[in-house]
């Protein structure tokens, strides 16, 4: 008869086991993206050589080229841009609807966010081509405002849906209250509803920002010039020469860019699953 | 049907702090109604669930018809367990849920429908085996868990606190129904509570817990008409009872026995009260004076009386208290002692 | 005094003398509704709500209404007119083989991965459900597929399975399964270049499906599964019969998710295969980009982009009967 202990023991040895092999599969491009940034080129493309060793020792020449000799600094740098304009106007856009749509529209409000949420589900991928339209009309084409402008479409509702479950967890109480003291509604929003939610807030310019460098088609489609161009496009496309890979920087590139981003996610992510169950659970 | 005992068990959750558990010994009886009554805190919970094999003590024993469990999954220590919020699954009908036990113990399938059907008629909810939970008020709730606990046959039943969800006017009724139960399985019952109401009206013995530790173990009459210390003295009775420090002792006596002079025969302790305030409850009235006069001068005590006649604030009036009504418990161990001749006046 | 039971319990009626307050006409009527703190509330919402409104009508709701008559014109990049044609667009692109497979691709890429995440998070999340030491690092691990930036985590792969040097075949000839220089070519090969794309579609979703999971795992009260334990039930039960059918309404918000993200991401493929060998790995979104913008020809691109609408229809709507069924519960 299996008793208590042992059944204890198994379920922390299979847990382990599961735990492991998840993490170093899914892990395991990362790792591979380390190493690869840091070995000579000759060490890479030797066939004999094991690769999960140094067999020639490491090198920066990778890092230099990435550096020194392509515009991946410009493309840091315009995601950057790109990124903190679009937070500032996804919130303009996306923080009094939220609250609009949370406290002052009742049903009809709660359809409406339900409609909001909904053209989150279309796709880049139809919307793309009469967007070159209308970009090239705009005259922004193959600029980083193009992208600045269109960004919005997905980080607006999405931050929309993400605040309304902050704000639901506000008590009324409060606000009410406050008009009681004097505020005005608009006072009482802005006085009080805003400050309380600041780690919200917070995590919604997080999720926004890991939204814009994790975009692809847009960048690809407006923008055509190297230096304006974004990093999740600039680094797949001009990192090619003709039809050589420059693995070492490709990968030195991947992992620069996608390391801080992770970090950042990993710290907000439980404010994010907060707001998500309160959203998703009326 | 088995004796549950525990031997110096304990559970400490920080290591260097106070134990939530201290070293309980307790043995109950054949069939009884052993209630676990103490304030949150206590370690009432705790001490349930080591029983039910959910947690595991830190130190100490625990037998279940003479047999060592410490090692045992709950499962194979043929209890059940009610616990507060009922946990019924809310996916399954009230028919799948009765029968859960049965198929996780691999019960043979033939023999499924029998048995909860008697399970459920026991509990008069034969009419419900097709609802979800979800669709049930909160008594019909507590019927499927008893008779998804009952429908094993357990040796020992396990009840966390299951009045405590209900709202107080279905309290009473379903207390009623689980005291009727009990007697008609007479399976040997454990109850949570922190409760003295409940714990007075089911139990057959309570164990009073504070802090980890047993206070005192005995019928609803020992611990109330002889409180083995003060907070067993101060827990139950509502209100409690009053305590007064003289010398190397405390005093004490309930509410109902400290009452108007006139009403005192063989009257042995005077009491000047001025009246502060009264509260009338309905059935009857609860009064709030200060004592003016002799060597318990200036202290607050309570009174509690069928009728208040013509009691007015800021009045004095003459009480008084019987002898045997006294209570007496050391002053720095708080625990009872002999009854004392005082000097009062 | 007579007691008159409403809605929300018993109110006496009180005969006014009784009562010491004097109640003052006020003509309700006289106020328009705009000026009430009621309709100024309303009115204020209006306004707060508008400018996202307004921004999203004109830049997803017209680009939408465009991709319609996108692809029924003829237009090009840097056609100056257009004209209407019919359905031809949709006739030549049903007739051509590369959108046949590409749309047979983008069903078997989704529903492949979906099957392959679904199990996988499920068994992943309970094994992050309880706390332990270095959770948090493990977690950062787990995410780090969907952290990163979709064509990055591409590239990434395509080096891992890159024709000469992928470091699987390296493994694979080390352990004496191919000879040296003889593995498969991982992108090359059709049915391995898909599976390939699978893959790294589930890759990437694994982590975003565990993340919902786990929040429906810790939504499940703590009693339900101690209850199954003194029931009896052992971890393969409870874990089938009980858990999993109460996370069942979170299954499919992370199901459905992970449907639209698959079913209309073109990144993995353009990365990874550009839709090769042969449009073997081609699906609708990057056979509408090669169309519509490499090629040029708008209209067609926006007719085989047309086609992901149906799915997107089919899941609102599975989405919203979920909404309205959370609302009611």
């Amino acid at each position: 008869m299996r008793n208590a202990l042992s059944q204890k023991i198994l379920e922390h040895v299979s847990r382990w086991f599961v735990l492991v092999v998840f993490a170093v599969l899914l892990a395991f491009p990362f790792y591979w993206m380390l190493i690869t940034t840091f070995k000579r080129t000759a060490d890479l493309y030797t066939l004999e050589n094991n690769p999960f060793k140094f067999n020639l020792p490491p090198t920066l020449d990778h890092l230099r080229l990435l550096f020194g000799q392509t515009k991946y600094v410009m493309w840091l740098e315009n995601t950057a841009i790109v990124g903190a304009i679009v937070v500032g106007i996804t919130l303009v856009l996306a923080l009094p609807a939220a609250y609009a749509l949370t406290r002052l529209t009742g049903r009809w409000g709660q359809r409406m966010g339900i409609a909001i949420f909904l053209t989150y589900l279309v796709p880049p991928t139809l919307l793309f081509i009469p967007l070159s339209r209308v970009v090239a009309i705009l005259g922004l084409q193959d600029t980083i405002w193009s992208v600045v402008v269109v960004y919005p479409t997905f980080t607006v509702p999405f931050s929309i849906w993400l605040l309304m479950g902050f704000f639901k967890s506000i008590p009324r109480e409060l606000e009410d209250a406050a008009m009681v003291d004097g505020l005005t509604r608009l006072g009482a929003f802005v006085k009080l509803v805003v400050p309380i939610s600041l780690s919200g807030i917070l995590t919604v310019v997080i999720f926004t920002f890991t939204l814009v460098t994790q975009e692809f088609v847009y960048a690809l489609t407006f923008i055509s010039t190297e230096n304006n161009q974004m990093l999740g496009v600039g680094v797949p496309t001009f990192l090619v020469r003709g039809d050589v890979y420059y693995w070492g920087s490709l990968m030195a590139a991947c992992l620069i860019a996608s390391l801080p981003i992770a970090v950042l996610y990993n710290l907000f992510l439980d404010r994010f699953i907060a707001g998500f169950t309160v959203g998703a659970v009326k | 049907m088995a004796v549950v005992e525990t031997r110096n068990l304990t559970k400490v959750f920080k290591e260097g702090e106070l134990g939530a558990v201290n070293n309980v010994n307790l043995e109950t009886r054949e069939g009884e109604f052993l209630v676990f009554l103490g304030p949150s805190g206590s370690g009432k919970t705790t001490l349930l669930r080591m029983i039910a094999g959910l947690e595991q003590p830190t130190a100490g024993e625990i037998r279940i018809g003479g047999r060592v469990v410490n090692h045992l999954s709950p499962r194979e220590r043929r209890i059940a367990m009610v616990f507060q919020s009922y946990a019924l699954y809310p996916h399954l009908s009230v028919y799948n849920n009765i029968a859960f036990p049965l198929k996780a113990q691999k019960v043979p399938k033939d023999q499924h429908s029998k048995k909860v059907e008697w399970a459920a008629s026991l509990l008069g909810i034969s009419s419900l085996l097709n609802r979800k939970p979800r669709e049930l008020s909160g008594g019909e709730r507590q019927r499927v868990a008893l008779a998804r606990a009952i429908v094993r046959e357990p040796s020992v039943f396990l009840l966390d606190e299951p009045l405590s969800n209900l709202d107080a006017k279905l309290r009473a009724s379903a207390r009623a129904e689980l005291e009727s139960f009990h007697k008609r399985i007479g399976t040997t019952t454990v109850y949570v509570t922190h409760d003295q109401v409940e714990a007075m009206a089911m139990g057959d013995r309570v164990m009073v817990l504070n802090k980890g530790v047993v206070r005192q173990l005995g019928t609803p009459t020992d611990v109330y008409d002889h409180p083995a210390d003060t907070f067993v003295a101060t827990f139950l009775g509502s209100p409690p009872m009053n305590l007064l420090e003289k010398d190397e002792f405390i005093v004490g006596f309930r509410p109902e026995h400290l009452l108007p002079a006139e009403l005192v025969p063989q009257a042995v302790i005077n009491f000047r009260l001025k009246v502060k305030n009264t509260e009338y409850l309905g059935a009857e009235w609860i009064l709030y004076g200060r004592v003016t006069e002799g060597k318990f001068e200036g202290k607050e005590v309570v009174s509690r009386l069928a009728s208040a006649g013509s009691f007015q604030a800021d009045q004095v009036y003459d009480f008084a208290i019987r002898e045997e009504h006294l209570h007496f418990f050391d002053r720095h161990t708080e625990k009872r002692t002999e009854p004392k001749v005082l000097a009062w006046q | 005094m007579a007691m008159k039971e409403s809605g929300s319990g018993l109110e006496a009626k009180v005969p006014p003398e009784v009562v010491g307050v004097k109640t003052q006409d006020v003509d309700v009527a006289k106020v328009p509704w705009r000026r009430t703190p009621e309709g100024r509330a309303r009115l204020l919402g209006i306004g707060l709500f508008s400018p996202a409104v307004l921004y999203l009508v004109a830049l997803i709701g017209v680009p939408f209404v465009l991709a319609f008559v996108y692809a029924f014109t003829d237009v090009k990049v840097g056609s100056v007119s257009s004209h209407y044609v019919g359905l031809e667009n949709f006739r030549s692109i049903l007739q051509s083989p590369s959108f046949r497979k590409a749309l047979g691709n983008s069903f078997i890429f989704t529903i492949v991965s979906q099957i392959l995440v679904i199990i996988g998070s499920t068994i992943l999340s309970v094994a992050l459900k309880d706390r332990f030491h270095g959770r948090g690092f493990v977690r950062f691990l787990i995410l780090l597929p969907w952290v990163a930036p979709i064509s990055l985590g591409a590239i990434g792969w395509k080096w891992i399975l890159d024709s000469l040097y992928s470091v699987i075949s390296w493994v694979l000839v080390a352990l004496h399964f191919y000879k040296p220089y003889s593995a498969p070519m991982w992108l090359g090969e059709p049915s391995l270049a898909m599976a390939s794309v699978i893959l790294v579609h589930t890759w990437r979703l694994l982590p975003f499906s565990t993340v919902i999971m786990l929040a429906g795992l810790t939504a499940i009260p703590k009693d339900i599964p101690e209850a199954a334990q003194v029931d009896g039930a052992g971890f393969f039960r409870t874990l089938f019969q009980i858990t999993i059918p109460m996370m069942l309404p979170i299954i499919n918000v992370a199901v459905l998710f992970g449907i639209i993200f698959t079913f209309t991401d073109m990144t993995v493929v353009y990365i990874l295969t550009a839709g090769g060998p042969y449009d073997s790995t081609q699906v609708l979104p990057s056979l509408a980009f090669f169309t519509g913008i490499l090629a040029g020809d708008l209209s067609q691109g926006a007719a085989i982009s047309l086609f992901l609408v149906p799915i997107l229809v089919v899941i609102s709507y599975f989405m919203l009967r979920m909404a309205h069924g959370a609302e009611i519960a």
